[in-house]
């Protein structure tokens, strides 16, 4: 089975460290760049997304299965933000008839 | 070996970008699944077949098409898209990359792997991380049943409709 | 029963009295809550005799363990009770003086609303001064102190709507404070040199002291004493504290309470005999109050008063028999102090109640046919403290004066002075009560044989009481003092060398003035028909004497005038110019800085983002380049 733990490291790490930084950052512009709350959300997922691909290279890297244990914890998590998150879409669809993120502004101190 | 990495490197940022630039909400859903399939390609590439499987059928498979679904509940296209105005948008991408330069400086030395365990091909399969799961991490695995509840009471709240004058 | 619960259900049975009548205060109808207390304290008498009876002296003392109080490092308190001579004494005064005064008060606390917590009140200090007397370490003894000055204060203000006994109460409260702090650090000073507090293993460890630690020590326990048995200069506040209702005044102010600093003294007796010097503090304290507080009694009008006064003298002669190292002396006279001020205090009681509230003996006289019992105790009384043999007060006093005249005749001429003042002033309070005519209005009328049955039971036992400590030129054996040996080793070491043909002699003499001191005042008193001037009308002597000397002037212009200037240039310079600023300060700066950060909030979600994502950076440059 050697082979296959060669053949995986021959892709060095820097490199999924990179790979998952410009993911991240481009959920990040996104999340900044869109008024649709929903294209929002979804920029929150690609950010989740990046970060677990850089948990699985490390755990791979480092052969340990705690990382991704700690990835399909994060799933988890994601998928329950991702319900109450559309759940209260929907909410705010009803009551303000609009999924611009700009409409819920009524926190102004 | 490394060309299939940068295959898949290049799909996931090209659809990532569409992600944020596409006008059509359900592009933007589309290229994100094309997105989290190239990063279950990844997975593979890692030989973590289960997170893998997982990618496919929790994120792609249900996570995705609930947006979907809510996207054409709520009946959203071109039409009813907000705007932002366009120095908003310069101001994002220069945050975003402000962001990206800083997260790429704190790495620039490189990335430490001095500690890794001895090497294990079967870390990444299912037997290996059903027995972490398990044994290791057996509580927080229950507990994560409660946090589920509570999203879907949540949920439930938040969709009813609301009484007027409870 | 064994002896630990016996001596655990003493002060046990007034406690569980207190709690009772004060749980049950609303639904007490009636002399029910007067008759409760006064069971419980019956009992608690009953069980004390039965531990006198199963006393052996000569076996020292028993020590009732209870249960560890304080178990702390090298600090080891239990929570026990010291049953022996001294404390046998002391409980057998609280409870059977107890009993009575709580007996009589059914009838004197009869048509107040609040007779209820009266009584709880009155037992709750039954078992505080229990507590006091009982206890086997200075802890448990203090514990007891506290709780009588508590009790005593919210007995002082018991008819609180009257701001004057407010005024009153508090003034007793804080003096006893000011002796208490010296109690404390005496103790404290005590733990410290002998690891204890303990009596027996305190008193085991400090022969080996310093004489300059022991009169520290001894000093610190006598200015507590000093509060306790209002001494000079603390004694103000004993008169102020008549404003309490009358059994009350008997009880704590006459019969036990004020009895504590003796208590205490003897106790320590020990600790006072190594300390000459503080022996000496204590003989001349005790001779200047008791002369200072005679000539005040000689012009006051109020009954209850006078009757203060006359405490505050008697204790007096207490603290010279201690500072005589004359300890059976001492407790011998608060045995006998506690039957006739008790009776004397209950029976102005008696007379005030006759006479429906009228404390001023100018506006009474003629009272002996109208309320016979009272005037028969109330004489018996007089006779007892004035010293006329047999009655108890002749042995008691007695014992005190030849003491002193060990020490030296001038010590002698002086007690002996103050003691014909005690006779002119208690005479002349007797013939301006009960003689002459009448000058009040109302119409006076004998007592319920509630209040009279106390009366008559505590005039036999100051008769009697003298019987108690018989000496040696009477044909007895002073059994008292060979009681109280066993328990305070400060009396065995008693020494009287008096021929018996000089006490014969000084007892005749004293005799004879004495006698000589009541015929005056009945010249003066008996037939009295005018009223005396107020005080202010007086020529300058009598007004110094009437006017307590100005000493509650003297204490205002010397502590609570520089005390008051001093608080309020505090209040005006501290709290005006720097703590209100500051904090008026620190409340306007919240505030301003508030609306500040408020406009940080405007509702708009992509500027939160936004300012998140610069947060992260910064957050990410600072753990880069910021070590």
């Amino acid at each position: 089975m050697e082979p296959v733990v060669t053949a995986i490291r021959q892709v060095p790490l820097e490199h999924y460290v990179a790979l998952s930084f410009i993911l991240f950052s481009i959920g990040l512009t996104g999340a900044l760049f869109r008024r649709n709350t929903i294209i929002i959300l979804m920029c929150l997922e690609l950010m989740f997304n990046s970060v677990n691909l850089l948990l699985t290279a490390f755990s791979a890297h480092h052969s340990d299965p705690g990382g991704q244990v700690f990835v399909f914890f994060t799933m988890l998590v994601a998928a329950a933000e991702v319900t109450v998150g559309l759940a209260i879409l929907v909410m705010m669809k009803r009551n303000v008839d609009s999924v611009d993120i700009n409409q819920l502004n009524r926190l102004k101190g | 070996m490394q060309y299939l990495f940068y295959l898949f490197a290049a799909i996931s940022v090209l659809s990532g970008l569409f992600v944020v630039t596409a006008r059509n909400p359900v592009n933007s859903v589309i290229a994100l699944i094309v997105c989290f399939l190239s990063i279950a390609g990844h997975y593979i590439l890692l030989n973590a077949q289960f997170l893998a499987m997982v990618q496919v059928i929790v994120y792609t498979g249900a996570i995705m098409v609930l947006f979907l679904f809510v996207i054409m509940l709520l009946n959203l296209n071109n039409s009813t898209e907000p705007q932002k105005t366009l120095l908003t948008r310069i101001a994002a991408v220069v945050a975003g990359g402000v962001f990206l330069l800083t997260l790429l400086a704190a790495t620039r030395q490189g990335v430490e792997i001095a500690a890794a365990n001895p090497a294990d091909a079967s870390v990444g399969l299912v037997s290996h991380v059903g027995m972490a799961l398990f044994k290791d991490f057996l509580l927080p695995f229950e507990v994560s049943s409660v946090l589920f509840l509570s999203a879907m009471v949540g949920a439930l709240m938040l969709g009813k409709k609301e009484k007027v004058a409870a | 029963m064994n002896t630990t619960i016996l001596a655990a259900l003493v002060p046990g049975l007034p406690l569980l009295g207190a709690i009772v009548i004060a749980a049950l205060r609303r639904s007490l109808k009636g002399n029910s809550a007067g008759l409760l207390g006064t069971l419980a304290i019956g009992s608690a008498f009953a069980l004390s005799v039965m531990l006198f009876l199963g006393h052996d002296p000569a076996a020292g003392p028993y020590t009732a363990h209870l249960f560890n109080w304080i178990d702390i490092g090298g600090m080891h308190i239990p929570f026990a009770f010291q049953v022996d001579a001294l404390s046998l004494t002391m409980m057998l005064i609280v409870t059977g003086v107890g009993t009575l005064i709580h007996l009589y008060s059914i009838g004197y606390m009869h048509d107040d609303a609040r007779v209820s917590t009266f009584f709880a009140l009155l037992n709750l200090f039954t078992f505080a001064m229990l507590l006091l007397v009982m206890g086997a370490n200075y802890a448990i003894t203090f514990i007891g102190w506290e709780g009588v000055g508590l009790c005593s204060y919210l007995l002082i203000g018991f008819w609180y709507t009257n701001p004057a006994y407010n005024y009153a109460a508090r003034k007793a409260f804080v003096m006893n404070r000011i002796g208490d702090l010296g109690f404390v650090l005496g103790l404290a000073w005590l733990f410290n040199v002998t690891g204890s507090l303990t009596f027996t293993e305190v008193f085991d460890r400090v022969a080996g002291l310093g004489p300059d630690v022991l009169t520290g020590i001894t000093l610190l326990l006598f200015v507590g004493a000093i509060g306790k048995s209002a001494q000079l200069p603390l004694f103000t506040w004993l008169p102020d504290a008549m404003a309490g209702p009358t059994p009350v005044s008997a009880l704590i102010h006459a019969a036990t309470m004020v009895t504590a600093g003796i208590y205490l003294i003897v106790r320590s007796s020990v600790l006072f005999e190594l300390a000459p010097f503080t022996q000496d503090v204590v003989l001349y304290t005790g001779l200047v109050t008791a002369l200072v507080a005679a000539t005040i009694g000689v012009f006051q009008n109020d009954i209850k008063k006078v009757l203060a006064y006359s405490t505050v003298s008697q204790l007096g002669y207490m603290f010279v028999a201690l500072g005589l190292g004359a300890y059976s002396a001492g407790m011998f006279h608060v045995t006998t102090h506690a039957f006739f001020k008790a009776l004397l205090f209950l029976g102005a009681g008696s007379v005030i109640h006759a006479l429906g509230g009228e404390q001023d003996i100018r506006r009474m006289g003629g009272l002996k046919g109208a309320i016979k019992v009272t005037h028969l105790t109330f004489l018996l009384g007089t006779l007892a403290i004035a010293g006329i043999p047999p009655f108890s007060g002749f042995f008691s006093k007695d014992a005190i004066l030849a003491n002193a005249f060990d020490r030296s005749p001038v010590l002698y001429a002086l007690l002996l002075g103050g003691a014909l003042i005690t006779t002119f002033y208690m005479f002349r309070l007797y013939f301006l009560t009960f003689w002459g005519a009448y000058r009040g209005d109302k119409h006076p009328h004998e007592s319920p044989a509630v209040m009279t049955v106390p009366l008559l039971v505590l005039a036999v036992l100051s008769v009697v009481g003298g019987l108690l400590n018989l000496p040696h030129v009477f044909g007895g054996h002073e059994p008292m003092k060979h009681f109280l040996a066993h328990a305070a080793d400060g009396i065995g070491a008693e020494r009287l060398h008096l021929e018996a043909s000089t006490e014969w002699m000084l007892m005749g003499l004293s005799t004879a003035l004495v006698v000589l001191v009541i015929a005056l005042a009945h010249g003066r008193f008996a037939k009295k028909a005018t009223l005396d001037p107020e005080a202010d009308e007086l020529p300058f002597l009598p007004r110094l004497l009437a006017r307590k000397w100005y000493l509650d002037e003297l204490y205002e212009r010397l502590f609570e005038k520089p005390y008051g200037w001093l608080s309020t240039m505090f209040h005006r310079v501290g709290e005006g110019w720097v703590m209100v600023p500051l904090m008026n300060g620190a409340g306007r700066l919240t505030q301003r800085a508030g609306q500040v950060l408020r406009l940080a909030q405007t509702g708009n979600m992509s500027f939160y983002l936004f300012a998140m994502v610069a947060g992260i950076v910064v957050f990410l440059l600072m753990t880069l380049y910021g070590r």
